[in-house]
Parts: C-alpha cells; sequence; structure tokens
C-alpha cells in the first residue's frame, strides 16, 4: 500500500509526534532530532505535553519541520510514532485519516492501520532496548532527508558530553540502522518521499541558534548582569533556576535553593540592597508566598526581577500544563499601593531582550519587574537568527553616598532617590518597610506618609511613558483586531497567515502592564475587537477595558492546560468572526 | 587619641515603654560595637517586625528594616554578596522562632557569618501580650484564656542539634556579660545565636527583671566545644544557664563555601559580565 504525506501540497511543513511513557527518551529523541534537522538545514519547532510525573503515564513531543520558519503548534499529526500501546489513544483527537503512525505493530497492538518498524527488535540487536529511541532518531532524520554525517557527528559529541562515551558507539549503530529502515519504507513504497523531499534546505539556517524559553530568560538575565538567584524549584519555573545554577561558575552568579519562597524573595531583596542584580523564579502558587516580599520591594523601593512563569491554578492544579491565567494575581499581588511592570515575551529573542530590560527598569525606577511567561514558552524552542551581546558595560543606578546620604530624598525628579549601596561611600543606607522619612527611619508623620506615597507611586507615570507600544501584524487598514499578549504571538500569527484576510490585523502585548498610550488609539480604530488568551476569564481583555475605556467585543480563551494550536485556533477565528462560535 | 565612634542616634526616640529591657540590649550591642572598633558604615543591622526589631532604628548603622520573620535570608544575601559587611540580624522571639522559624532551621544549616540576636521575653510586645513560642506553659494572656497549652521552644537545644556554630544566651540585667558574649558572636567567624532574656515590664508578670535574676545562672568551667555537654546545658530548665553554650570553629561558612568569592574579590557592585563567555554561550545554542 502506497500512502502519502499529505499535507507537503499545502502545509509546506511536516508536524511529528513522538509519543510514550516519562522516561522512554522522547526528550532525548526531541533533543537530537531538532538539531540534527536544524543543522541540515531546515527550519524546525519544538513543543512537549507531559504529566506530572517522572515515570510512566503519557508524554508527547510535537516537531514540526519546514523550508520556511515555523514557530507555534498545531493540532495536525502528519507522522506519529507512538512508543507504547497507550500512545495512539492519547493523542486521537488529533490523528485522521491522513496521519501516518510508524511503530511496532506487534507491541502497539492497535487496530489502526501501522506502518510496521520493529524498533525493539532492532534496538535488541544492537545491544539493549533503549536504543530504539535512536533509531527512531534515525528513521525520521532518513526521512526527511537529514544529513547523515552531521546526525552521526552530532549524536556522537551529544554522548561524548554527557560524559558516557561508551554509548557512543552503539548509539550511533542504532541511528544508521534508523536511517537503514527509512530508506527501506521509502524503497518498498510504504511511505513516498518525494513529498518529504519536497522540504527546501536552507544553508543559512545551520547557523540558527536553537533554545527554549527557560534558556532565553536565563541568558536575558546573564545578559542583564544578573548575578543573584535564589527560588524554590517549581515547575514550570524551575529550568531558569537550572540554566542560571548551571552557569554560575562562568559567571559569578550566586545560585541558592532557598527553604521557601518567602526566603527566596527576601534574599533577593537583600542582595539588591548589597549592590547585586538579583532575580527569583517561581510559579503560581510560589509566587503567592512571595506577595508579602514583593510588597517590601514595593516600601523599600528595592529593584526585584520576578521570572512568573504560568500553570494552571488554582491550588496545585495542572502542575506540567500551560495556561496563561495569573496576569491579574501579578497585577494585584502584595498589599499596598506601588507601581510595577509585567513584561510577557512573545517569543524566544523578546524574552532575551525583555528579561534584560526587567533588570535595567528594576534598577533604574527601584521597582519590581515581572516577566510573564508560562509553561508553553518555557519548554518550546525553534530556529531563530541570532542573539546580540550587549555592547557595553551595565549602566549601574547607584550613587557613592556622602555622609548626609538620605535614602528617600523627596527632593528629586520622577519619584527616583538616588540608590546607595552599604559600604559605598560615606552615607548610611536605611532601608524601611515601615512608613519612613526621607533617612529611612520609622514615622507616622501624615505629611511624610503623604509625600511618601506620592513619590512612589509617581513613577508609574512616567513607566507609562516608556512602555513599550504593542507589535502590529498585518495591514494599519483594519477591520478586525485580534489581540494577544505573551506566549500566543506565534501561534495567532500562523493562524492569521492560515486565514489570509487583510481586514483582520493582530495587536500584540509584550507589555501588558502599564500598556502604552499609543495602543489605546490601535484599540479604537477597530470595528471588532477580539481578544485570544489562554485562560478562562480573559484577564487581559479585562485590563484592556479598564486601562483604555474600550468595550471587547469578543473573547476566544482556551483553558484545557493545553497552548492554543494555529490551524485549530485560524478555525476558531473564522466561526467567531462568522457568528458560529460560542463567544464569551 | 583615637575619636571614640558613637553608633547612638540621637535625634530619635525609642518608642519602648520606660524600663523595657530592649533599652539594655540596645546598650549592649552599642558598646560592643564600639569596644570591636568598628565603624557604622560597616555595619548592617538586618530586622524584622516588633518591638525588638526597632532596634537599628535607633542605632547609627545601616538598617535593612523588613518583614515580620524574614531578617534572616536577606542578612544571608547581604553577605554574601559583600563579606567585607558586619551583618547582624536583630529581633523578637516571636519573630526569629515563630513567624520565621523556618529561615532560623536554614540559616543554621547555612552558616553565614552572620550574628543573630534574638530578644526573648517570652511574650508578644507589638501586639500586645499573646504568648510567644516560648511562654511558659500556663501562661495567661487575653488570647490563651486557659494558660499556654504547648512545649515551649527551646532555641539553644534546636540550634545545638543542627550544630549551630556558636549558641549562646545573656540576660540583658547582665549587662557586662551581654556586651562580652555580644562581642565574641560578631566575632565569631560564622552563623552566631545569642538568645536575649530580657523583661517585658508591660505584658509580662511572670517573668520580670527578678525572676530572670533568680532563675539564670553565668555557666562556669563548661566546655563549649563538646556538642553533648552543650545539649545537656541547654536542655535545663529549673534555672536556666547563660554564657556560651557551643561553638564549633570548624566549619566553613556560606560565604566561603561559595564559589563567587573564590577568584574575584571585589564586591558585587563592581563586577561586569563576561561579554566573551556570554557570546560562546549564545553560539552553543548552535548545536
Amino acid at each position: 500500500m502506497k500512502r502519502i504525506i499529505r499535507s507537503m501540497a499545502s502545509e509546506q511543513d511536516i508536524s511529528l509526534v513522538l509519543c510514550g511513557e516519562a522516561g522512554q527518551g522522547i526528550q532525548t529523541v526531541e533533543q537530537l532530532l531538532t538539531r540534527i534537522l536544524k543543522l541540515s538545514g531546515y527550519y524546525v519547532f519544538a513543543t512537549k505535553e507531559y504529566m506530572s510525573r517522572v515515570r510512566g503515564g503519557s508524554n508527547s513531543t510535537q516537531i514540526r519541520v519546514s523550508s520556511k520558519p515555523v514557530q507555534a503548534p498545531i493540532a495536525r499529526i502528519d507522522v506519529l510514532i507512538p512508543l507504547d500501546k497507550e500512545a495512539i489513544e492519547h493523542v486521537s483527537t488529533h490523528l485522521d485519516k491522513h496521519t501516518i503512525i510508524i511503530g511496532d505493530q506487534e507491541r502497539l497492538n492497535s487496530g489502526k492501520n501501522v506502518i510496521d518498524v520493529s524498533f525493539l527488535k532492532m534496538a535488541q540487536e544492537i545491544g539493549k532496548s533503549i536504543y530504539g529511541n535512536i533509531i527512531a532518531v534515525g528513521l525520521l532524520s532518513g526521512l526527511l532527508d537529514g544529513e547523515f554525517e552531521i546526525g552521526k557527528h552530532f549524536i556522537k559529541s551529544y554522548f561524548t558530553e554527557k560524559n558516557k562515551e561508551e554509548l557512543v558507539e552503539d548509539n550511533i549503530r542504532a541511528f544508521e540502522r534508523g536511517y537503514q529502515e527509512a530508506h527501506r519504507l521509502i524503497k518498498e513504497e510504504q511511505i513516498d518521499s518525494k513529498y518529504f523531499l519536497n522540504l527546501k534546505k536552507n544553508s543559512k539556517v545551520k547557523n540558527n541558534l536553537l533554545l527554549n524559553g527557560a534558556e532565553a530568560v536565563g541568558l536575558g538575565a546573564i545578559a542583564g548582569g544578573c548575578n543573584f538567584i535564589s527560588s524554590y524549584p517549581m515547575s514550570p519555573s524551575t529550568g531558569v533556576l537550572i540554566f542560571l545554577a548551571q552557569q554560575a561558575h562562568n559567571f559569578n552568579i550566586i545560585a541558592e535553593q532557598a527553604e521557601d519562597e518567602i526566603s527566596a524573595i527576601n534574599m533577593a531583596l537583600g542582595a539588591w540592597y548589597a549592590g547585586a542584580r538579583a532575580m527569583v523564579t517561581t510559579s503560581g502558587g510560589g509566587f503567592d508566598l512571595m506577595t508579602e516580599g514583593l510588597s517590601l520591594a514595593g516600601m523599600l523601593e528595592s529593584p526585584l526581577v520576578i521570572h512568573l512563569a504560568q500553570r494552571p491554578g488554582p491550588a496545585t492544579g495542572l502542575p506540567t500544563r500551560t495556561e496563561q491565567g495569573d496576569l491579574h494575581l501579578a497585577l494585584f499581588a502584595g498589599h499596598g499601593e506601588f507601581p510595577r511592570v509585567i513584561l510577557a515575551p512573545a517569543s524566544i529573542e523578546d524574552a532575551y531582550q525583555l528579561t534584560q530590560k526587567a533588570f535595567y527598569w528594576a534598577d533604574q525606577y527601584q521597582i519590581p519587574v515581572f516577566v510573564l511567561t508560562d509553561q508553553y514558552f518555557m519548554d518550546s524552542y525553534y530556529n531563530i537568527d541570532k542573539l546580540e551581546v550587549p555592547k557595553g558595560e551595565i549602566v549601574r543606578c547607584i550613587i557613592k553616598t556622602d555622609s548626609d546620604y538620605q535614602r528617600y530624598n523627596l527632593k528629586v525628579k520622577n519619584g527616583i532617590s538616588p540608590r546607595g549601596i552599604p559600604g559605598f561611600g560615606e552615607g548610611l543606607v536605611r532601608v524601611d518597610s515601615d512608613e519612613h522619612d526621607e533617612r529611612g527611619l520609622i514615622t507616622e508623620d501624615s505629611q511624610i506618609r503623604k509625600s511618601m506615597v506620592e513619590k512612589r507611586n509617581s513613577k508609574e507615570y512616567y513607566l507609562k511613558k516608556e512602555a513599550l507600544s504593542p507589535v502590529l501584524v498585518g495591514s494599519s487598514d483594519y477591520r478586525v483586531l485580534c489581540v494577544g499578549w505573551g506566549s500566543t504571538y506565534h501561534i495567532i500569527k500562523e493562524a492569521l497567515e492560515r486565514l489570509d484576510k487583510p481586514d483582520i490585523t493582530l495587536l500584540h502585548f509584550q507589555q501588558v502592564y502599564p500598556i502604552s498610550e499609543e495602543s489605546i488609539n490601535y484599540l479604537h480604530r477597530a470595528e471588532q475587537i477580539v481578544v485570544i488568551e489562554n485562560n478562562y476569564s480573559g484577564q487581559f481583555s479585562q485590563l484592556l477595558e479598564r486601562q483604555t475605556g474600550i468595550t471587547v467585543d469578543t473573547r476566544i480563551l482556551k483553558y484545557d492546560g493545553l497552548p492554543f494550536y494555529a490551524d485549530e485556533l485560524a478555525q476558531e477565528i473564522k466561526d467567531v468572526l462568522e457568528g458560529k462560535g460560542d463567544q464569551k | 587619641m583615637k575619636k571614640s565612634i558613637d553608633f547612638h542616634k540621637q535625634d530619635i526616640k525609642p518608642a519602648w515603654c520606660p524600663g523595657c529591657g530592649n533599652f539594655l540590649i540596645l546598650k549592649a550591642l552599642q558598646q560592643a560595637l564600639v569596644e570591636l572598633s568598628l565603624i557604622p558604615q560597616q555595619v548592617v543591622v538586618v530586622s524584622g517586625i516588633g518591638q525588638a526589631a526597632k532596634t537599628p532604628q535607633y542605632l547609627n548603622v545601616h538598617m535593612f528594616n523588613g518583614l515580620h520573620g524574614r531578617a534572616l535570608p536577606p542578612a544571608t544575601a547581604i553577605k554574601a554578596c559583600n563579606p567585607q559587611l558586619t551583618v547582624i540580624a536583630e529581633g523578637g522571639d516571636g519573630d526569629m522562632y515563630g513567624e520565621g522559624g523556618n529561615h532560623f532551621l536554614h540559616t543554621i544549616r547555612r552558616n553565614p557569618d552572620i550574628t543573630h540576636l534574638v530578644h526573648n521575653n517570652m511574650v508578644y510586645g507589638l501586639t500586645k501580650g499573646q504568648a510567644s513560642p516560648t511562654s511558659e506553659p500556663g501562661f495567661q494572656t487575653p488570647v490563651q484564656v486557659d494558660g499556654v497549652i504547648s512545649d515551649p521552644f527551646n532555641p539553644l537545644a534546636l540550634a545545638i542539634s543542627l550544630d549551630a556554630s556558636f549558641v549562646a544566651r545573656v540576660f540583658c540585667g547582665n549587662l557586662e556579660h551581654t556586651v562580652e558574649i555580644f562581642k565574641q558572636a560578631i566575632k565569631h567567624p560564622g552563623y552566631a545565636l545569642v538568645d536575649i532574656f530580657q523583661p517585658c515590664v508591660t505584658f509580662n508578670r511572670v517573668n520580670t527583671f527578678k525572676w530572670f535574676q533568680e532563675n539564670t545562672y553565668v555557666l562556669q568551667d563548661h566546655d563549649p566545644y563538646d556538642r553533648n555537654k552543650a545539649f545537656a546545658r541547654a536542655i535545663e530548665r529549673d534555672r536556666l544557664p547563660l554564657g556560651i553554650f557551643y561553638q564549633n570553629k570548624q566549619k566553613k561558612t556560606f560565604e566561603q563555601k561559595l564559589s563567587v568569592h573564590k577568584d574575584q574579590k571585589t564586591t558585587f557592585l563592581f563586577r561586569t559580565i563576561n561579554r566573551d563567555k556570554l557570546g560562546d554561550l549564545i553560539k552553543k545554542r548552535q548545536y
């Protein structure tokens, strides 16, 4: 029977899904395959969804391979590699009659039509059953015409770097075996190769970078001068802590795993006080514990960078899944009134730039700045061209103190009293969680209280002026404006490309608070506003309505713990515009 | 002659009740700092919230007055980022042993070179007279109407059990002894706990100045390097010993163990990013 990858005619890309239990090494396949294909000259995108367990369950990784940039997940599956019995069932809603399933027919015991490749038997012939994964890497590389020598070379360096030299030889054999198997399938016409071969390679892509959201935030922190991170592990925020801990020796970073999130945020404030540039990384419940510390940052007028990677709540919720449900939390957390900034990276490049910006604004304005991401963003990656190393030295917003130094000097512009550091200069640096006078000493004088409240909150005016404008993608002569924020950028962008309607444009926010004045003009010009968010209550649309006075006509909301898929979302946008969708 | 440095902040009047033990603790700390020849610019006092935690307001030093229960984490971080500073964390029994209990445990494990001064009057002052973790069983308050029914927290026994590197107790009524122990605690290279008995003249009518005089004594002929003996003394209840219970000079401090101070001696403030290494790290993402 001759079968084809049906999508190539219209779709320009192949969507591969690997699915199996935790512990079966799907991540290794993803790591190796994406890198081999990228080095071979393809654009790749990868994302994963996984259960909150270390072994067992059903986890899957989607890899899109394309001749042009791909940066978003889709529902469609062209090729499925099921690694255990449950895999086919796990992704069944995304399968259609065109999906090719390649697997161990005998072990899968599936009613579906499966192209039989006995991974297990081949792996055992090489030595161990775990080599099945690498055979899959070889098979898929072979089908997609990945460069054989590049693959072999990459596998060698991958296992050498992991200090598993003894495994190099067998893994290369497994890769070769998979590659041969691909050629057998093509030769025997079980799979039609010409559709795969429609993918065009581009030698320029070879030097592209592949990094996920967690690494981008971590690199941005280093580039922003971060030299102190204190945090408590919590999915999906831990990747940033791990990244910075791994780089601690190279970049002189103190990476401390605190006893709890309360300690973590208070340590970070102590670090800024002593002259460091500190951050915390956390998620929902962990951030809940930090909110008193956030309020302390507001009162001390201390800089602070908070990376908040959202996951679905309330309470423990879905620990390993995604949602944009904590915008209101970041916006309203902490008692009392004080200014803050919330940045929500829209892309990998953005995460690198905005995390640097977060350090700069935190230091300059002496305020807490959020970098708000989510599980989907943390765990996804795609080709990017480059990341620039900052040109000059970090500009520190610190003064050498005189003997009459007053930390909370009221005779300043913009509400920013110059920040001194203990031991740098003759002055004494007093910071106080109680309401305080200009010296930083406790006071209950109502005139001083009033002045201090005004000083702290006057920064908001300047922050608003500096706020980043949202990105407009599409014609400026639009009728419908789709609005998104944060990690959904590339998904909505692809959905609109698929719809290809000249009167629908995307307005995407990577700064969600405060929002720029300019964004109001964009919104007012739209006949219909459709806000697209990964949450139940439309938190950003509420924020927009409050801040701008506009009315949001339509909301497309998803809160099942999974990201939007570009192809599904395109259909959904079409439906709501035609009045067919279930609008909120 | 060397000009003596004054740690007394004269232009602000303490908010404590007349006769409060805090006045003596403030005085003892000022004297200890002077006798150690420190200068105000070298000293950071980190505090939480409570009557005791107001102490740095009345001292001529750097001050980080943070949240209730949370003095130890910032104190640890300040010392880690600038080991040149003398860092003291100060607060009351509710602040340090109640609200901040978890930080107490884990700060001992880290062993930063900081001094931990805990004013222990066995009652809550700022919130007006409720029981504290160290209140004696039976102690009646507007909240504990039948008297305290939980066992009192024993900070010294706990600290010794975790091999805290310096564990002492003083009674502020014995000023000379208090100054001496404060000095030793500040000089000690590592985490140093000083539990400070003090009367609360307003809310604790049981553990009064006289009660502390009658129920405490200064340790004599005690070997502070013997952990088992130290523990035995720490759980004595009939009369409460004062002095240095335990000391372990073998332990490395948190700052010494951090890699960040191994090659570079400059404080964090003046450090720069290694841009070449950052470029290399980014480039690595090509593979």
